[in-house]
């Protein structure tokens, strides 16, 4: 057995870090401080407006612009985004998806300006929107149109940028989203299988080159805390992604056919309760996805300790790294072949996997493939009812979450002792400021060029022509990521994906505490004299549904009659809905961090509405110091990830409607 | 909250919103102020008003489709009422309703309310207070739009509230023989293939729906069942759909037909009403169903609500000398 020392060492895995900052001139200092410290690679997060496609001053971009990552709506973004940094030499990872044609677009007119070599750019792309349907929910049109889109990026890179990696499949959001590994491994494999199906139906790459875009094609996967299972299912993926490769699509050459990811290990999964355990999930998670040489991951990125807390300060980064680092070059992983080739142990639980999963693709493929399983939001209603099982799962203690459900008692932490100073917090005159750059650009730019670039582009979409680059010329023209995006819409309509929620077959109170809370909401019925009605729903451009999908599922267990409005809200619809419905409380989730924008926003659409008397709960990541301030402006209640025990949330809520109502129970 | 019920009939849905959320409370205490408000909406009930059942299968598409309908309409300078009813968990009393996160339509538009309602412990497709909601819709909009769940023969209750029934189907659901043997299409006015852009199997649908024509009764008042193909993900279809419900509404205002069915359905609401007091108890004390329809059918029912009253007395009455007789 080939298990010592006197190989060569293998090579570590790539290790990155996700940065984000608020505007294209800081970001470029950045990352020019990044490449002089030897750096090659660069990974641009955008903000959500962007990855929508909209212009920071669009009204769902309140509150979003420059928050999780750099508003880009031109071409001079993006050329400020890469002064002085040339960007032919750059390696350059974009995590975008629905406006994935356009922001490449914006990249390869920014570099041509600089006079590049457009075939030699390196880089990756995400666009996935699979993963944005069922999870992310950062998508804008139909799923048949969504894949035109993507399709098309690839046949332009696989044309022109023969080294640029196109896509990144992603399964890591569907594990966020309640996956089991099965249903992880079927719904990507199905997903990628759907892409290539797509690129091959276009017709627009010549049927010699077609193996090059099955190997450019790579994934992002998520570990869970199960990191066996988690290895096994890495161990699966490489292997049915082979057949996948060499049976569907005749792949001769192996290397083509390997499957080659990267990945996060599970951020979600990370506790706020007693933080510093986290650090032990993140090595477990590790452990799932190095461990294997066969499967190993090709980059890793492990999330910070406290992430469940607020966003990481730099410490907190560098820790996560040294992390790998330590398993890298202190451990002797590297210096060993497969170390689970011949595990019968390991076979008998790939073997499982797999069977499971290849009846699942073989579902889909019967049901039509990726866009009409899409469409009919069959996946999506898996998921859901995988998490709903997970959570109940942890609410009964039957799966241990140490420190949350089992062994909670805690001394004081000296690391959180500080909570207030430790944390990266975005500022907030950056919309302004960002909104008067885009106002400035476009009083500056020739209107009809603009004009007739967005013409071409409509013409053109309709002809066949390939949508990345008639984007270029959209970029070079002057053209907005608003612009391009209105444009879009109007051609390929914009879409609401099922939520998924109300498929999801209802189930009894499971424990006494689930019916004793349906009984509560009952009494409060016949005292109300309507059913106890509940508007949930999710404000802002984040598209992360899982939690107020949960929500909404439990709240109709026990009783609730629920209005589930689904993601991407306005002030004004929440409050509209809220007066048409005739609800008697409002929950909503917010993850973005933007929740101190909405909030008064919310607030002064329903006084408007004569609604002030409506309680409000909200859920998501709200940091210690603005809950004051949220309750200040009128928020009942405030739940954050600390807040696992759903029937406790039920509970909270029906006390907040019956005091509203000045009824006792 | 005050209002004003000029308030109501203006449309301002803040007034609107108020008199449902009045009409939806079953306490025994505001039965009085129901009978009012119900007796004042029916008198101002628009007269050009049209009451349309969507109804099919879940998965078809309807909410995507309404989307496209609503704005049809809008076009049309029609103001536009949308009552979706989703079922409740017997279990739980609980409900999800689903419908409003995927009808696309404008906050700001004063010419579109939508509700949606939990079909509660009733079936047959709508919900207990259903009908009160329409009455206000009645009052207000143009076109009023009831969207239903119908999979089987105990949803068919949308004919007795809708003038018009459209019933959606979508290509290669192999449902179509399903609906056929369980009733449902014995109902509809109308016979809608959403997602015909996936064209073959729309053909096939097409031909099945041709077949099942044959088992529709709306033929028997003169009307013969009619066939669109639409696509609200590829956005076409629907104005022809419209042209054809308009054309329905023409069709049953110049045969006289509206005025039997308006009467025809305020009889159910009473039965409905009673139903939801009484149960099979109440009809048995008064000598079956049948016999209380005729007793509702003989007397004046501009208000149900009222109705029932008269009705409540009468199973008082008939109750105590059952009882003294044992």
């Amino acid at each position: 057995m080939a298990t010592s020392a006197d190989h060569p060492k293998d090579r570590p895995w790539l290790m990155r870090a996700y940065s984000g900052y608020a505007s294209a001139k800081e970001s470029n200092l950045l990352y020019r401080a990044n490449l002089a410290k030897g750096q090659t690679g660069l990974s641009i997060a955008f903000d959500l407006p962007t990855q929508m496609a909209y212009d920071s001053d669009h009204i769902l971009a309140k509150g979003e612009v420059g928050k999780v990552g750099v508003p880009v709506r031109d071409h001079e973004d993006m050329e400020l985004l890469f002064d002085q940094i040339p960007i032919e030499k750059m390696n350059t990872s974009m995590t975008v998806n629905a406006s994935t044609a356009w922001v490449i677009a914006l990249y390869v007119a920014a570099a041509q300006k600089q006079g590049a070599d457009i075939s030699k750019l390196r880089g990756t792309t995400q666009n996935d929107i699979v993963k944005e349907y069922l999870s992310r929910g950062t998508y804008i049109f139909p799923p048949k149109a969504s894949m035109r889109l993507t399709s098309e990026v690839i046949s332009y890179t696989v044309n022109q940028i023969p080294k640029w990696n196109p896509i990144n499949i992603c399964s890591y959001h569907l594990q966020e989203a309640g996956a089991t590994p099965v249903q992880e491994t079927a719904f990507t494999l199905a997903n990628a299988m759907g892409v290539l199906d797509a690129v091959k139906e276009s017709g627009h790459v010549k049927k010699e080159h077609f193996p090059n875009v099955v190997g450019r094609i790579s994934f992002f996967l998520n570990a869970g805390i199960r990191f066996i299972e988690e290895l096994c299912k890495v161990r699966v993926f490489t292997k049915m992604w082979d057949r996948i490769c060499e049976e569907r699509y005749g792949v001769s050459d192996p290397k083509m056919r390997r499957f080659r990811y990267g990945v996060q290990v599970n951020s979600l999964g990370l506790t706020s309760q007693q933080p510093e355990n986290n650090i032990a999930r993140i090595i477990y998670e590790f452990l799932g996805v190095v461990l294997s040489k066969d499967a190993r991951a090709r980059s890793v990125q492990l999330p910070a300790w406290n992430e469940a807390l607020g966003l990481p300060r730099k410490w907190d980064q560098q820790w996560s790294l040294r992390l790998q680092q330590i398993m890298a070059f202190e451990t002797d992983l590297l210096e060993y072949d497969d170390i689970f080739a011949g595990s019968k142990v390991i076979e008998r639980k790939e073997n499982e996997l797999e069977e499971e999963a290849r009846a699942e693709i073989d579902r889909i493929q019967e049901m039509g493939g990726i866009v009409p399983v899409l469409e009919s939001g069959y996946m999506k209603q898996q998921l859901v009812e995988s998490n709903t099982r997970k959570l109940r799962q942890i609410e009964s203690g039957e799966k241990v979450v140490v420190g949350v459900n089992r062994f909670e008692e805690a001394e004081p932490s000296p690391l959180t002792a500080d909570e207030e100073g430790s944390f990266y917090v975005v500022d907030d005159s950056v919309e302004a400021e960002q909104i008067g750059i885009l106002e400035n650009f476009r009083l500056r730019r020739e209107k009809e060029q603009v004009a007739r670039a967005l013409d071409h582009l409509r013409e053109g979409i309709e002809k066949g022509k390939n949508i990345v680059e008639l984007s270029i010329e959209c970029a070079r023209s002057g053209v907005t990521t608003g612009e391009w995006g209105k444009t879009m819409r109007e051609i390929f309509g914009e879409y609401r994906a099922p939520t998924g929620v109300s498929l999801v077959a209802s189930d009894i109170p499971q424990t006494g505490e689930a019916g004793k809370v349906n009984e509560r909401v009952r009494k409060l019925n016949d005292k109300l004299g309507r059913n106890l009605k509940i508007l949930i729903g999710k404000p802002g451009l984040d598209g992360h549904s899982n939690g107020a999908e949960q929500i909404a599922v439990k709240a109709r267990d026990v009783g609730m009659e629920v209005v589930y409005e689904g993601i991407r809200l306005t002030p004004e619809q929440i409050a509209e809905s809220a007066m048409q419905e005739g609800v008697h409380i409002i929950g909503l989730s917010i993850l973005s961090g933007s929740h101190l924008d909405l909030m008064p926003e919310i607030v002064r659409n329903m006084k408007k509405r004569g609604l002030a008397d409506i309680p409000l709960v909200v859920g998501g990541i709200i940091p210690e110091a603005d809950m004051k301030k949220m309750y200040h402006a009128g928020v009942k209640k405030i739940y954050t990830p600390k807040d696992f025990n759903l029937n406790d949330i039920m509970n909270g809520i029906i006390d907040v409607v019956a005091q509203a109502h000045h009824v006792e129970l | 909250m005050d209002f004003n019920i000029e308030d109501v009939f203006r449309g301002e849905k803040k007034a609107v919103a108020h008199v449902l959320n009045l009409l939806e409370d079953r306490r025994p205490a505001s039965l009085e102020q129901n009978k009012a408000l119900i007796e004042k909406l029916s008198n101002n009930a628009r007269p050009s008003r049209h009451v349309i059942g969507i109804t099919g299968p879940p998965g078809v598409g309807k909410s995507s489709l309404m989307t496209h309908i609503i704005r049809e309409y809008r076009s049309r300078g029609k103001t536009v009422g949308v009552i979706t009813v989703d079922p409740s968990s017997q279990r739980s009393g609980g409900a999800l309703l689903g419908d409003r996160a995927r009808i696309v339509h404008d906050p700001n538009d004063e010419g579109v309310f939508l509700r949606s309602m939990a079909a509660g412990s009733h079936m047959g497709g709508l919900a207990w207070r259903t009908r009160h909601c329409l009455t206000v819709f009645e009052a207000v909009y143009d076109i009023i739009i009831i969207e239903t769940v119908g999979v089987g023969q105990s949803e068919t209750e949308i004919d007795q509230v809708a003038g018009t029934v459209a019933f959606i189907v979508q290509p290669g659901s192999g449902d179509i023989l399903q609906f056929m043997k369980a009733g449902v299409m014995e109902i509809p006015h109308v016979l809608v293939v959403n997602k015909a852009d996936q064209k073959a199997l729309a053909a096939r649908a097409r031909n099945d729906l041709m077949v099942a024509r044959t088992y529709s009764q709306s033929a028997l008042e003169g009307w013969e069942l009619q066939l669109v193909m639409t696509s609200a993900l590829e956005g076409w279809g629907h104005k022809e759909l419209i042209d054809v419900l308009e054309r329905h509404n023409m069709f049953l205002s110049e045969k006289g037909i509206l005025e039997t069915f308006r009467r025809r359905k305020r009889i159910e609401w009473v039965i409905m009403l009673f139903r939801e007091r009484f149960g099979a108890f109440g009809f048995e004390v008064l000598g079956g169903e049948e016999k209380v329809r005729k007793m509702i059918a003989r007397g004046d029912i501009n208000n149900p609500l009222e109705r029932l009253q008269a009705l409540e007395k009468k199973v008082f009455c008939n109750r105590l000398p059952q009882r003294a007789q044992r």
